[in-house]
């Protein structure tokens, strides 16, 4: 759910990985942004709709995966998607490490890419300049 | 009671007022993202609105969450009202927590995540339209002399008249039913002994003025809100 860059680089690796990947996004623009290897299935919805959920076969899914730029909107959707459509695996990106905390407590797999980044660029500052190149390159 | 409303919107300003006037003088703190409509509240209210975001727990611990008798979350986003809520009782133990939602069907889910209570506009409009239109309504067909009136009827299932015949009914003064038409389309005129079925037509001949509590006396079910009326 949620078809910007990262939803999109995600969407692309699994598909190539082999697995049946269904993109949701508010729209249809976004998903220019897949490449034309991408397999999967393209879907125009508001993801915390759950009759939109239930039309692009979200019960039938083994993982769900809200990446969308509100915070809430992710939090919302995946807890619909464990809660109410029984997928198991159900991840969602939350950029305030503190909401972020509160619903891995509450059970969901969560992801705040804020204190991931902060701590990357902070280890490749500490870093030896080679290595933070190397890093890069 | 100290309660919070997020959400500054029309529906926050006019809830907050409405709290504020009460005669049991609640304590009543506001919280909006939007400067313009925190001066207003200010402005029209007096000193209870902050600036913020509702779902920050940052936010939330500065506007006393933790010591909170009620969260009231009427932004204009079903998901923002959620997260507001669930972070509420979650993080703050807040004991009552109430949530505005646009889409009626959310109130399965919000009830299943924890909020207290769900409104829905959405929902209400729908009930007041189902009460002021009912979905079984006694059709004109004709006017005749003298004030009586031909109309027009389909039974529905859930009518207590079901299986009844018609000499068992208890219909208003100076009405009668006509003709029946089964759910085959075969039109009937009924004798005494004539038993109804559910979703027959039926053509009937009442007052004008006797035209509700015909329709009462036809579709009102055995147990229903409608029974007692």
């Amino acid at each position: 759910m949620g078809c910007g860059r990262v939803g999109a680089a995600l969407a692309t690796m699994l598909s190539r990985d082999g697995h049946e990947v269904t993109v949701l996004d508010t729209n249809a623009d976004s998903f220019r942004r897949l490449p034309p290897e991408f397999t999967g299935r393209r879907q125009v919805g508001n993801g915390i709709d759950q009759d939109v959920l239930a039309r692009i076969g979200v019960g039938e899914a083994d993982a769900f995966i809200a990446v969308t730029q509100g915070d809430n909107r992710n939090v919302m959707a995946t807890q619909m998607a464990k809660h109410l459509f029984g997928v198991s695996r159900a991840l969602c990106r939350i950029y305030d490490p503190i909401r972020e905390q509160i619903y891995r407590e509450l059970g969901l797999e969560t992801i705040s890419p804020t204190l991931m980044g902060a701590r990357l660029l902070k280890e490749t500052l500490y870093g030896k300049p080679g290595e933070a190149q190397k890093a890069a390159t | 009671m100290y309660i919070i409303v997020v959400g500054g919107g029309k529906v926050g300003y006019y809830l907050a007022k409405e709290l504020v006037e009460s005669p049991e003088g609640h304590e009543v703190l506001v919280i909006e993202k939007d400067g313009a409509k925190c001066e207003r509240i200010v402005e029209e209210l007096g000193d209870i609105a902050l600036r913020g975001d509702g779902c920050e727990a940052a936010t939330m611990e500065v506007a006393g969450f933790g010591r909170a008798d009620m969260v009231i979350a009427v932004t204009g986003d079903d998901e923002d009202n959620l997260v507001s809520c669930q972070v509420a009782k979650v993080r703050f133990n807040v004991p009552r927590t109430i949530a505005r939602i646009n889409n009626p069907k959310n109130k399965e889910i919000f009830r299943r995540l924890g909020i207290d209570t769900t409104i829905s506009a959405t929902a209400a409009i729908l009930a007041q339209i189902e009460q002021e239109l009912p979905t079984h309504p006694l059709i004109p067909l004709l006017s005749l002399s003298g004030g009586l009136e031909i109309v027009g009827l389909k039974v529905p299932s859930s009518s207590a008249v079901v299986g009844k015949r018609i000499n068992e009914l208890l219909l208003p003064h100076q009405s009668l039913i006509a003709l029946v038409i089964d759910r085959e389309g075969t039109p009937r005129v009924p004798g005494p002994e004539t038993v109804i079925q559910a979703e027959d037509e039926i053509v009937a001949v009442t007052r004008t003025e006797n035209q509700d509590t015909m329709r009462a006396a036809l579709t009102a079910s055995s147990t229903g809100p409608g029974a007692s009326r």
